[in-house]
């Protein structure tokens, strides 16, 4: 059973290698603004957690996930919608 | 208080203020003051060789197509005022149609005012609301303002990656609708696609293709018909999407199908719909290029001596190439960053020799390029003398070079 606790720390996990700014991650921290994330390493990003559940995440969902909290909840519905 | 819209453009107008304050000419801001042939053009009273137009059938001077202009403009007058579905379809519309019909031996064929509009109505009108559009993750902007544009679910896979496009169509519902977007070549790296792995992946998962030939039409495949053609997978691809920007050497975009409810999307399609038909000398001048393409043969095989004989020689002098091989008429030079990039294009610019720059966000991977298109009428002694400009400017630039094997 995958819960969005879980989920968000396995996100951390996943955001952590590409944090080159090394700023804190927390649930308010923005992709963009905080973590200056260029669009190729959103991509990366994107992908890997597509992989990781299984899931997909289409391009048209990201310009409404700004922070790492929104995204953990797409994630989450996401993985709860696919049973 | 009003706030300045164009604030948000800030840094970009300070990045290229920092650029043009080091004394190089602006990339963006090129002016031909004359044309004198595909090949060659005066630029702030240079003579300079032109080797960054998509040319590539140097058909923009050819004669037959300058007079079917003339006598158009005689005949039907400077231009149509009118949508295609209004009053601006004329007898030079259904002419161009017919000529990509027998061209690409389909059914049916509709012309836009662009290539970029092409796109952006096939891609928006095909699918909609629930369904899913796939596409390469180097795709065109204009594929990708087609996805902004559609309702559909986006989802993109990486550059030319057969197992990636697999694994993402495997998490798609089986019964939602489905269009896999891809292009013949890729106009950045002058790379092609792996057409029948992508295709016959698409196909399996009930997907609908769309490949966009825009700089492969004209000299892949026997016919000229592009990569999808050259690589045998014509039977699997359900839309071609081309532009007469490029071989055609004129302005338009057009798409071709053998669908049966083709015809439809003439009404949908709002990129078609809104917007007024291309002028009368315009068509004439690509209905007879597009024949002359269909025969063009020798010119084919001149364009390809002329793309590998650039190709050979760059590399031969240490330049580190997008591709090991000429894959496509666009030999793309990788460069190290942007102030290396500017300063190499500058100076070859005032050494009489016109590239593209290409810069991210246009390039994928964050790379820098300096794009070579060739032409089918290049001379040898032209490209000869490309490649001695080349070598000269970078040892101006000091830009290293690979020690050739
Ligand atoms: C792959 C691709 N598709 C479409 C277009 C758009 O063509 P046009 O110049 O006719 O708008 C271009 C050229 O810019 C292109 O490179």
């Amino acid at each position: 059973m995958t819960d969005r606790a879980s989920v968000y720390a396995r996100i951390i996990e996943l955001i952590d290698p590409l944090n080159t700014k090394k700023v804190a991650l927390l649930e308010t921290t923005t992709f963009a603004g905080d973590m200056e994330m260029d669009s190729l390493t959103v991509m990366d990003l994107v992908a890997s957690m597509e992989d990781e559940w299984d899931i997909l995440i289409p391009l048209n969902m990201l310009p409404d996930l700004e922070t790492i909290g929104q995204v953990a909840d797409a994630v989450y519905g996401l993985v709860a919608k696919k049973g | 208080m009003t706030v300045d819209l164009l604030a948000k453009y800030d840094p970009l107008i300070a990045e290229h203020a920092g650029l043009l304050s080091t004394g190089i000419r602006d990339p963006f801001g090129i002016v031909m003051e004359k044309v004198l042939s595909p090949t060659e053009a005066i630029i702030k009273g240079k003579h300079t060789i032109l080797l960054g137009t998509y040319n590539y059938m140097g058909m923009t001077f050819d004669p037959d197509v300058v007079a079917a202009g003339q006598a158009a403009i005689r005949d039907f007058g400077a231009g149509t005022t009118g949508s295609r579905v209004l009053n601006g379809t004329y007898q030079t519309h259904k002419e161009c149609e017919d000529a990509l019909k027998d061209f690409y031996g389909m059914s049916h064929a509709m012309v836009f005012s662009t290539g970029y509009q092409a796109n952006l109505g096939m891609v928006s009108t095909l699918a909609g609301k629930g369904d899913f559009i796939i596409l390469d993750a180097d795709s065109h902007a204009s594929i990708y303002d087609g996805c902004k544009m559609s309702n559909a679910d986006i989802v993109r896979f990486r550059h030319n990656d057969a197992a990636d496009l697999e694994k993402r169509l495997k998490r798609l519902p089986p019964e939602a609708g489905k269009l896999v977007v891809l292009e013949g070549v890729y106009s950045m790296l002058g790379d092609i696609a792996p057409l029948p792995e992508l295709v016959a992946i698409a196909k399996a998962h009930g997907c609908m293709v769309l490949v966009d030939e825009a700089h492969g039409m004209g000299f892949f495949g026997e016919h000229g018909r592009g990569v999808y053609e050259e690589q045998g997978v014509a039977d699997d691809v359900d839309f071609v999407v081309g532009t007469f920007s490029k071989s055609v050497g004129t302005v338009g975009g057009f798409c071709v199908s053998n669908h049966p409810k083709f015809e439809i999307l003439r009404l949908v399609c709002r990129p078609y719909t809104f917007t007024a038909s291309l002028p009368p000398a315009v068509v004439a001048c690509a209905a007879t290029s597009i024949r002359k393409l269909m025969t063009a043969t020798d010119k084919r095989a001149r364009l390809w001596e002329a793309t590998r004989r650039l190709h050979g020689g760059l590399k031969a002098r240490g330049f580190n190439l997008a591709t090991d091989t000429p894959e496509s008429a666009i030999v793309s030079v990788l460069m190290p960053d942007q102030e290396a990039t500017a300063l190499m294009w500058s100076t070859l610019i005032e050494l009489g020799i016109y590239v593209n720059m290409s810069r991210p966000p246009a390039t994928p991977a964050g790379v820098f390029l300096l794009r070579c298109s060739i032409c089918a009428l290049h001379t040898d002694d032209q490209i000869d003398t490309v490649l001695g400009k080349f070598e000269q400017a970078a040892q101006m630039c000091n830009l290293p070079l690979a020690v050739p094997a």
